[in-house]
């Protein structure tokens, strides 16, 4: 049952995911891939729709899968999912830990999860990585590519604006023009 | 519900709706949202408070404004708070991404749309970059940290291992290594 199957991925995505923004990526992108329910460039692509839109990524993202795979109950489904396992650990934390982020089991598990976070969105972009700059596969032609180097100049660029923090959403916009006009600036040369 | 409580659940709701519809990009950038609103103008709870929230936020599985959202929810009015605060910072995402599913596919078969993502998909890898970066600040600096860091890494980007395991991995072996040292530091 599809319905099930979102509530129950979703699910697990929110309970195993420390941290926010981009940390839970990594499960995302293997669990929506894994079920074939997102290829990894319109996995991209939505990370795009997502930082543009209000609201928090792992919602907006449930949301996104939920309603391609299942419409309305679907996206129902899947966003249930995503919230239900924070919502019960926070009621029983605020019940019963008063001191939790306090504790030694806490600080601990924190220890680890923290490095493997980083190890893990490392290993993200990896796969992003080939999506932007090898869409096509890894071959030995890619270096004379033209979208190759199209795709290296904004990402360098966007590297720029990033750390100069520049506001995310212009950043995607400064992008995208970008990618318009080399688009058709290579279908025109080519 | 006393109608006093109620009217508190009310005005959860309707606050968390506010901030879930005027936050981008999530997670902390609602911080600062929830301390206009819930400290200086409700005045529910206190500053001291929001250190609290963001440090269980942090360290709770799940996303953060969620669990910002439930804990304050909880701390002004018990259960039904709780319930209220999340389906209010949880519907905007819901509707607006719920819109955008129907129109992107549309806009997706316009050759001008293609290009834009194709540039679109670089900048994305940029912020990721970014993220990267301040999740490496953020992060202890020792022995034990950079081996967990490596070997998460390794172990999901070329040899396929299931991300669940190596998040359950790391936190065991989090554990184990600061009980040794700190078994070490009291002897």
């Amino acid at each position: 049952m599809i319905y099930l199957e979102l509530l129950w991925t979703f699910f697990k995505i929110g309970a195993f995911t420390f941290g926010g923004g981009y940390a839970m990526l990594p499960l995302i992108q293997e669990e929506v891939i894994a079920h074939d329910w997102l290829d990894i460039k319109s996995l991209v692509d939505f990370i795009a729709v997502s930082e543009s839109t209000p609201g928090p990524f792992a919602v907006n993202i449930a949301t996104y899968v939920g309603a391609e795979v299942g419409g309305i109950l679907g996206a129902f489904c899947a966003t249930f999912g995503v919230v239900l396992p924070s919502f019960i650990i926070i009621l029983i934390v605020a019940k019963c830990f008063a001191k939790f982020s306090n504790s030694k089991m806490v600080k601990g598990c924190m220890a680890g999860l923290k490095p493997a976070v980083v190890g893990l969105i490392g290993a993200a972009m990896i796969s992003i990585g080939g999506t932007v700059f090898a869409p096509a596969g890894i071959h030995t032609a890619i270096l004379s590519d033209v979208s190759f180097y199209a795709a290296l100049v904004i990402f360098l660029f966007s590297v720029f604006l990033v750390f100069r923090k520049v506001h995310p959403i212009l950043i995607i916009c400064i992008s995208a023009v970008l990618g318009i006009l080399f688009g058709y600036m290579i279908d025109y040369l080519i | 519900m006393a109608s006093g409580k109620m009217k508190k659940v009310w005005q959860l709701f309707l606050t968390f709706l506010k901030i879930g519809a005027f936050t981008f990009g999530g997670g902390y950038a609602m911080i600062p949202l929830i301390q206009k609103e819930i400290v200086e103008k409700r005045k529910w709870i206190s500053d001291a408070d929001i250190l609290e929230i963001v440090a269980i936020a942090e360290s709770t599985p799940g996303p953060i404004a969620i669990n910002a959202a439930t804990f304050v929810g909880f701390r002004i009015c018990g259960f039904w708070g709780a319930l209220f605060a999340t389906l209010g910072v949880v519907f905007p995402s819901f509707f607006i991404i719920l819109v955008v599913s129907f129109v992107l596919k549309e806009f997706q078969s316009i050759q001008a749309v293609r290009y834009a993502f194709h540039g679109i998909r670089a900048g994305v890898l940029a912020l990721i970059l970014k993220a990267l970066w301040s999740m490496y600040r953020q992060c202890p600096k020792n022995t034990t940290a950079y081996i967990i860091m490596a070997s998460a890494f390794v172990l999901t980007a070329f040899l396929n291992v299931d991300v669940l395991i190596v998040i359950i991995g790391c936190a065991v072996f989090g554990l184990i290594s600061s009980a040794v040292i700190s078994r070490r530091e009291r002897q």
